[in-house]
Formats: C-alpha cells, sequence, structure tokens
C-alpha cells in the first residue's frame, strides 16, 4: 500500500487514541452480533485487526498487509463455519469508521485524513464479503462432495449378485460415479449380475436413461448382466411418454423380483424348507 | 514389431494380450488367430485384456472382427478381464461389441464356452 502524509497522520492519530477507538469498535461489533459473543473475545480479536491496520496506515513493513489480509480472511472464514450472515462479518469491519467517525466528527482539520481511511476500511469490508463467499463455496462443495459419497453403495444381495440401491437425483456426475463404483465391485467381487435400483430416484428423463443405459453396457462388456428394478407407476408413465426404450435391458417392479430374476440366471432356486425353527 | 502369442488348450485357444497393441501388430493378430483356427479347429477363443488400459475405437473394432472372423470358423470368441475404465470408455465410445461375449474373468470365460459345447 502506497503511504502518503494523510495515512500516516492517520495511523498516528489511531495510535493516540487506541485504546478509545478500540473500545468503541468492540461494543458496535458486540451490538451488531446481539450478544452472540462476549466483549473480551471481540476485543481480543479486534485488536490484533488494529494493531494491523496502524501498520499498514504508517507502512512501517511491506508484511503488514499481508497479515492483514490473512487475519481478515481468517475472521470471515471462522464467522461462515459458525453460520454468520455476511453482512454481520462486513459490519465487523465497517464498525471502525462509526468508531472513528465519532472521535473525529469535532476535529475538522481531520476531515481529509478519515475520507482516506474511510475508503481503504471499504477495501477491507469488501475483503471479508469476499472472504466469506469463498468459504461457503468451499462448504458447500465439500457437503457436496460428502453426499455424493453417501448416496452410492454398493450391496451384495447373494454370491454373485449386487445391488445398487440409488437414492435422489441422478445427473452426470452422479451416474458417472455410480458407473465406476458398479463396475469396480462387479470386478472385486466377480459378481455375474447386479440390480439397479431406482425407487428413490424421483424424475427419470432421457438423460437418466441414457445414464443408465450406459452403466448397463458398460457391465455387459465386462460380462456382468444388469437389472433395472424399482420403476414407480409415475415413472413408467414418464418412460413411456417420452419414448424412452430399455431395449433388452430386463426392468422389474421390485428389487425382490429382480433377485428372483438374478438368482434365475445364476441357476439358483429358493425353496420352502420342509422344517423351519421360526415357523411356530 | 511385438507378436501377440496364441496358445491352444483343448479346444480353445487363448490370446493374452500383454504388450502395447499396434495398429501392426492388431492386424498381424487377427490373421494369426485366423490361420490358427483353420489349422486347429478350436471352438473357443479367450481374449484376456486384463492388462490393456487405453483403447481406442480401432482396438474396439478389432475385437468385433475376430469375433466375427471366428465364428467363420463355427468358433465363439470370449473377452475375459476387461477393466472398468476400459468399458467405460468403450461405452461412451458407443461401441457395445457385437457378436462377441464377455465374462470377468478367464474362469467364467471357459465356462461360457463349455456350456455351449
Amino acid at each position: 500500500m502506497e503511504a502518503d502524509g494523510t495515512q500516516v497522520r492517520m495511523a498516528d492519530y489511531l495510535r493516540d487514541h487506541h485504546d478509545k477507538v478500540l473500545g468503541r469498535w468492540s461494543e458496535l461489533v458486540v451490538i451488531g452480533l446481539r450478544g452472540r459473543t462476549s466483549l473480551e473475545e471481540v476485543q481480543h480479536e479486534l485488536g490484533e485487526l488494529y494493531s494491523l491496520i496502524v501498520r499498514v496506515l504508517s507502512a512501517a513493513d511491506d508484511h503488514a498487509a499481508v497479515e492483514l489480509r490473512a487475519a481478515l480472511d481468517e475472521m470471515s472464514r471462522s464467522r461462515a463455519l459458525n453460520g454468520l450472515t455476511p453482512s454481520e462479518t462486513a459490519l465487523a469491519v465497517f464498525s471502525l469508521k462509526e468508531a472513528v467517525y465519532e472521535l473525529v466528527a469535532d476535529a475538522a482539520e481531520m476531515v481529509p485524513e478519515f475520507l482516506a481511511f474511510s475508503r481503504t476500511v471499504d477495501d477491507l469490508g469488501l475483503r471479508t464479503v469476499e472472504a466469506y463467499t469463498a468459504a461457503r463455496e468451499q462448504i458447500i462443495s465439500d457437503q457436496a462432495t460428502t453426499m455424493l459419497e453417501l448416496s452410492t453403495p454398493v450391496v451384495r444381495l447373494w454370491d454373485g449378485i449386487i445391488a445398487v440401491p440409488l437414492v435422489g437425483t441422478l445427473d452426470s456426475a452422479r451416474t458417472q460415479l455410480v458407473m465406476e463404483r458398479l463396475l469396480e465391485a462387479l470386478v472385486a467381487t466377480g459378481a455375474g449380475h447386479a440390480v439397479i435400483d431406482i425407487t428413490g430416484v424421483p424424475t427419470v428423463d432421457t438423460e437418466v436413461a441414457q445414464h443408465l443405459l450406459k452403466t448397463v453396457s458398460a457391465a455387459r462388456l465386462l460380462g456382468a448382466e444388469c437389472t433395472v428394478s424399482g420403476i414407480r407407476p409415475q415413472v413408467a408413465q414418464t418412460i413411456v411418454s417420452l419414448g424412452i426404450e430399455f431395449g433388452d435391458i430386463a426392468t422389474k417392479a421390485t428389487m425382490a423380483d429382480a433377485l428372483a430374476l438374478a438368482l434365475e440366471h445364476a441357476g439358483l432356486k429358493v425353496v420352502p424348507a420342509l422344517w423351519s425353527g421360526y415357523r411356530s | 514389431m511385438e507378436r501377440v502369442p496364441i496358445v491352444k488348450i483343448g479346444q480353445t485357444l487363448f490370446v493374452s494380450i500383454q504388450v502395447e497393441l499396434q495398429d501392426e501388430s492388431v492386424l498381424r493378430l487377427q490373421e494369426d488367430v485366423a490361420d490358427e483356427l483353420a489349422a486347429t479347429g478350436a471352438h473357443g477363443v479367450i481374449i484376456d485384456i486384463t492388462a490393456v488400459e487405453i483403447v481406442d475405437s480401432f482396438i474396439g473394432r478389432m475385437l468385433t472382427m475376430i469375433g466375427s472372423i471366428s465364428r467363420l470358423f463355427d468358433a465363439e470368441t470370449v473377452i475375459v478381464g476387461m477393466r472398468p475404465a476400459v468399458a467405460i470408455t468403450l461405452t461412451e465410445l458407443g461401441l457395445s461389441l457385437k457378436g462377441v461375449r464377455t465374462a470377468l474373468n478367464a474362469d467364467k470365460g471357459l465356462e461360457i464356452l463349455n456350456g455351449r459345447s
């Protein structure tokens, strides 16, 4: 930051009135946060910012600007994590202007200094909003990744039969993941049959159907047969009215039907036991 | 040019592709399989592609071609050991390998061929 006379004078002013300005600033921030943090905590946090701002204004060293940005980023990030709003985050910085203004209001000779200072504080405030947004976006993308991982389990139904219950909307990224997981599970377990259950998929459009078809044909290339199960009445109607062709892929209403079909293909048969201890 | 060896076990020809396939060696393999089928009268061909990590449309077509050639000799072709990534690539390319069977591993491939005869 380029230091000129006004900034250096402002820095001196801030240094002289350290306790007064910092105290008022902390009060304003605590009021803005409506008592969610104690005055001591805020004072400690702002005290660091305050001394960094003074160092930046007086242009004592080059590291101050970098440190100030890092401190602001860190503050915004922690506020984003704690669920504070962007305006509450930016307020923490903008309140400094108000605190200083209350002091310099009577001193007419400080007006040019205050205006320059005000511009600096505006920049810092914008910086916090930017950092806040970045932190929020990071949180959202982390959550999306977690959900993606949670929502694609591959379960073993029987020797050589695996199932993938799909819950939630299918998009390209997710189908890609489902496809990879399914194929890897087929290779790892040596299963010859896979059941893709779409009971939890709210809508099936041409894109989703296309993805399903791709998954099935990739599984076929590995030498495994796929059955699509869990087609609900509304989904069936959509599929037919969209004119989607599932070709020679077996579709079943329930996963039980699909399992029965897979068992039949594997040459297995479920018969009632002659005597079962569970029966009274 | 590297040649892919063809091993005859019983009534089955076993082809394990271990090298990176060049266009020339692919054409050579097709010829070799045809020659071997004619000479031995084998009833099945197992192509093991476990070691193949990269495929393109040319290799996909080669696999289908070997399938068609074998059929002329009344032999069935089974491709075994395809990697998931390879399967995804082939699907994205729109190749479904019509005319050849696929199996997860050589064991299952043999089962398919034996079940047929």
